[in-house]
Parts: C-alpha cells; sequence; structure tokens
C-alpha cells in the first residue's frame, strides 16, 4: 500500500486530497455523504472580517464542461465563524483551513488575527484572487505590489502556515508566486475561477447579476494544469492545485506538473462523494505504478 | 438523512408534447420523502449537460421502491431526460430540502401552476391522511396542460382554471371564486411561477392565513455547499436548497 502522506511546507496531510474554499461549505453539508475527517484537508468558505450578504440572485450560470458563479463572498465574518461555525467542525481529524478575503489589507490582517487564537485551524489560505466583489479580492492577485503588501502584511501577524491562493487572471502567474514567496508564504494554491461572461441571447442580457463571474469545472483543467507547471518551475513552495478535478485521473495530472497536493472543487457539487472516489484513485494508481510515495510523484512529468 | 444512490428508469409517462412523469427503481432501498422535497438528478449521456436538474419530487413508494418526477422540457437537460428508456441508470441526490408543514384538521387550499403541480398530490394525500380537508386548484395556459388522474380526485376536491377558458374557469387561478368571494381556507400551500405565488401570497395575507410557497431556484449542488441558489427574506439571503424550498411567504423580502 503506497504512503499518501505528504508534506506542505510544514503542514503534515494525511493525503493529498483536500476541498476548495467555496465548494464544500464548512465541512457538516457532507456528513451525510462522506466522512470528511478522511480527507487530507478542507478548506472552508471565504471569510472576511464583517458579515456579507454577497452577491444578487442569479449567482450560477452553467456553460459547456463547467459553470459561472458570482457568489461574493456570502458569510457571516470572522468572529461569527470563531464563536459559532469553529466550535461545530473542530472535532473533525483533518486540518482545516479559512480561506481569508477582504477588500483592504487591513482587514486581511484583523481576519488573520482572530484565526491566530484558534488551537484547532493550523493554516490559511489567503485568497488574493476572488473575482466576484467590487472591491478587492482580485485586485491584490493581479499585481506583483499589491500581491507583496498583503502577503507582508498577513505574514507579519500570521505564524501558522500561509497558504496563498493565486489568480489566473493575470499576465504571467510564475511572477506573482515568486513575490509571495519571498514574503514568506509557506505553500501556494491555484488556480482561483477565470473570469467570464454567459449571456442570454433571447432576453441579450447577462445572466448573472454581476455581469461576470468565475468560471470552474473541467473546462479550465488544462489551463490550471499549465499554471501549476509554470509556477512549480519559478519557486521551491509547494504547490496545491486545483482547476477541474473530477476524477483522480485528473488529481494525478496534477500532481505530475508540480502539484504537492490538490483541491476539489466543483466537483463536489455533482458528486458529494467524489474526494473519497479520488482518494481511492490515487491510491489505486499509486499501487499500480509501483509508486511507494506521493511525494515521488511530485512534478515528475517527463518531458523528454 | 441524505444520500447519493443510483436508480433505474422504469418508465417515461408522456403527459404532453412536453410535459412528462419519470418514474425511477431504486437500487438501495428508497427514503421516505415528505411533500415538497426535491432530488438533484443525474442527466446520463448528455455531455453538454454538467450539471444535476433540481427537481421536485412528485411521488415516492418506500414499498415499491420507486421515486417519481413530474418534468417540463425547459433545455437540454430535461430535454435529454424525457428521452431515457427503460433500465437506464441515474444517479439521484436526496432527500433535500425542507417540506410543506401539515395541518391536521381544517380546509386548506392548495395551488399548482404549470409544472408546480409536481408536489400537490403527495401534499393532497399527506393533509388528507393528517386529518385536514385538502382542495386543489390547479392553472395552466389551456387544457392541453391539465394532467389530472383519477388518484388527484380521489384525495381532494379538485378545481381547474385555464387562461383560454377550455376546460375549467376561466382565468388565471386567482381568478377563481375559490380565492375571491368563496374563500374559506386555513392555509394556502402553493408552487409554480413566481407571479402567481405572489398573488396568492398578498391574498393570504388579507384573509390573514398562511401562505407556504415552494420556490424554484437555479443551483449547482442542492445541499448547501455552493450558496449559488439564494433569495432574499427578511433575514438575509438563504439558500433555497437548505432552509427551502417551501418558505412561509411572510419571510420572503417584497413579497
Amino acid at each position: 500500500m503506497a504512503d499518501l502522506k505528504i508534506d506542505i511546507g510544514g503542514l503534515l496531510l494525511k493525503n493529498p486530497v483536500m476541498t476548495a474554499s467555496g465548494t464544500f461549505g464548512y465541512g457538516p453539508e457532507f456528513d451525510d455523504f462522506i466522512n470528511v475527517s478522511d480527507l487530507g484537508g478542507i478548506v472552508v468558505k471565504g471569510t472576511t472580517l464583517e458579515h456579507r450578504e454577497g452577491n444578487k440572485y442569479p449567482r450560477m450560470a452553467e456553460t459547456p464542461a463547467g459553470m459561472l458563479n458570482s457568489v461574493g463572498l456570502q458569510n457571516k465574518g470572522v468572529d461569527y465563524f470563531a464563536k459559532h461555525i469553529y466550535p461545530a467542525i473542530s472535532h473533525y481529524d483533518t486540518h482545516i483551513l479559512v480561506n481569508v478575503s477582504g477588500s483592504r489589507v487591513e482587514d486581511y490582517v484583523k481576519v488573520c488575527e482572530v484565526l491566530n487564537e484558534l488551537e484547532g485551524i493550523p493554516g490559511i489560505e489567503l485568497n488574493i484572487s476572488c473575482p466576484n466583489v467590487k472591491e478587492g479580492g482580485m485586485a491584490f492577485g493581479t499585481s506583483c505590489p499589491s500581491a507583496r503588501e498583503v502577503t507582508k502584511a498577513v505574514r507579519a501577524v500570521y505564524h501558522k502556515h500561509l497558504m496563498v491562493k493565486l489568480s489566473p487572471n493575470v499576465t504571467s502567474i510564475a511572477e506573482i508566486a515568486k513575490v509571495v514567496e519571498d514574503e514568506g508564504a509557506d505553500s501556494l494554491s491555484l488556480i482561483n475561477t477565470l473570469l467570464g461572461i454567459a449571456i442570454n441571447a433571447e432576453t441579450r442580457r447577462p445572466v448573472l447579476s454581476t455581469i461576470t463571474g468565475g468560471l470552474s469545472g473541467p473546462a479550465i483543467k488544462p489551463i490550471a494544469l499549465r499554471m501549476v507547471w509554470q509556477v512549480a518551475n519559478a519557486v521551491k513552495i509547494p504547490i496545491v492545485g486545483m482547476g477541474g478535478i473530477m476524477n483522480a485521473t485528473d488529481a494525478i495530472e496534477f500532481i505530475l506538473a508540480g502539484a504537492s497536493a490538490i483541491q476539489v472543487g466543483t466537483a463536489n457539487f455533482l458528486d458529494p462523494t467524489v474526494t473519497i472516489k479520488i482518494l481511492r484513485g490515487i491510491e489505486e494508481y499509486l499501487d499500480r505504478h509501483n509508486v511507494a510515495t506521493v511525494k515521488e510523484l511530485v512534478g515528475a512529468m517527463e518531458c523528454c | 438523512m441524505k444520500k447519493v444512490t443510483d436508480f433505474h428508469v422504469v418508465e417515461v409517462q408522456h403527459l404532453s408534447h412536453d410535459t412528462f412523469i419519470i418514474v425511477l427503481q431504486g437500487t438501495e432501498p428508497v427514503i421516505a420523502v415528505l411533500p415538497g422535497q426535491f432530488a438533484e438528478v443525474e442527466v446520463p449521456g448528455s455531455p453538454e449537460v454538467f450539471l444535476r436538474r433540481p427537481l421536485s419530487v412528485h411521488g415516492c413508494d418506500p414499498v415499491a421502491g420507486t421515486i417519481s418526477f413530474y418534468v417540463k422540457v425547459v433545455g437540454k437537460g430535461t430535454a435529454r431526460m424525457s428521452e431515457l428508456l427503460p433500465g437506464e441508470k441515474v444517479s439521484v441526490i436526496y432527500p433535500l430540502g425542507n417540506h410543506f408543514t401539515i395541518l391536521e384538521e381544517g380546509r386548506v387550499l392548495l395551488v399548482g401552476g404549470g409544472t408546480g403541480v409536481a408536489p400537490m398530490l403527495m401534499l393532497a394525500n399527506k393533509l388528507k391522511k393528517a386529518g385536514a380537508e385538502p382542495v386543489m386548484i390547479i392553472g395552466g395556459r389551456s387544457a392541453a396542460d391539465i394532467h389530472i388522474s383519477d388518484a388527484y380526485h380521489a384525495v381532494a376536491e379538485m378545481h381547474v382554471t385555464t387562461e383560454d377558458g377550455s376546460l375549467g374557469v376561466k382565468g388565471r387561478v386567482t381568478d377563481h371564486p375559490l380565492l375571491k368571494e368563496e374563500f374559506n381556507f386555513n392555509r394556502i400551500y402553493t408552487c409554480g411561477p413566481d407571479p402567481m405565488m405572489k398573488a396568492l401570497s398578498a391574498i393570504a395575507r388579507e384573509k390573514g392565513v398562511v401562505c407556504e410557497a415552494s420556490l424554484e431556484n437555479t443551483m449547482a449542488c442542492g445541499f448547501g455547499a455552493c450558496l449559488c441558489c439564494v433569495v432574499k427574506t427578511t433575514d438575509g439571503h438563504k439558500c433555497v436548497c437548505t432552509e427551502g424550498p417551501v418558505f412561509d411567504t411572510t419571510y420572503l423580502e417584497n413579497w
């Protein structure tokens, strides 16, 4: 039986299968379907300093091989999370990372200060790539100076694992990755959604209330693989890959491209048990290829 | 307890050119579904259809191991579903959402418009069994939209409205005398187009009774993970899939 354990920048995962923020709620939504503690880690819904109502309905459009969303970080704020949600999920025997977002650098900092105090939260995923909020979010992750500023400010106050989630809506994702690594990130997760539009030809109106939204699902997988590979060649810190992973083969492809672990996102909506199927599939692949540890497979794509 | 499980198609009963009932047989014991609950149904063999389709449960018989859905073809997903053949495998996530509350006495009004008729037979059965007296109005554009079997007449006092007057009272459901001078109900239960349900909500408010409406919404997951299917309530955005689909309409903003 292959060894599935993997160390991502000091965070030891029992296996490389995590869930992507915004696609897994806080975990209990999946209790009827799977044993959440079987996963390598979960990343809970984007959390901001203040309560946010999110964007107006409609927030979702189905597209060929994917979907657009513009939820807009609906959440009850970090204090509510710490008081009411955290106690209800801290029993999970897996790493719970909180995805942190905001409109201002000082907001990110305040959220991280609160999360620092929660013993059962070993790390955060700094979201500098949400495309669905008017201010902040993706704006931080699309230029090197602002990515540097927010990572630096958070690193100064946050002492546990700092994963930074990168936006694909940039000219060079490797440049952003290097800046974030310089500022002390422990790992990188990529990619967030790609900015897109869906239009209803009959009504001549955009489908989403926000006009643009974030594209996810298998449609974006080749782009995500390319970006994981580019970033893996540019930085030394571990990468958590995501973007259209629907099955174990997709997950293996991300690992071969250079990801140490993976996050499953949109696939959770189609099959709430998919994460466990992917986990079993990775195990089966490693055994079939006589690979003793997941680690050996990281970045093992053979180009010539 | 929700689960994701495989069913096999028993039959597709075509009621008209665009409306059908699909009956599925469980591969595992079937969970009893309550009136108003829904399921996320896979559309097999259709690469263009990425997401499951949220469908209100029309019938559920745990003894026979079957579940059925009343569906109107509105796009590629439902069109493909109408072509499914007996024996084809369909993955279903169910039972999802809350349900209509069941009164145990008094006259109650059930109003279904279009495919909003889907949960009404189950609801009427449950209400009658509990001791209430169900009266039902089914509304459509014309007689071709109205599909009422003997099972409806067996359980509820039935009324029909059609916009062209080809069956029952001419006009919309709200034009029916039962919703005007003859109104004598403890509660309104409704499922159908939003404008119809809003009009019923206004009547309920005027008469001082509760109106429970089952909302339809665009969903990605159906179980509270994606936060796509929100409706504006007096308490902020709520997911139709987990806080609904059935809402007391006084809780909905601008209703």
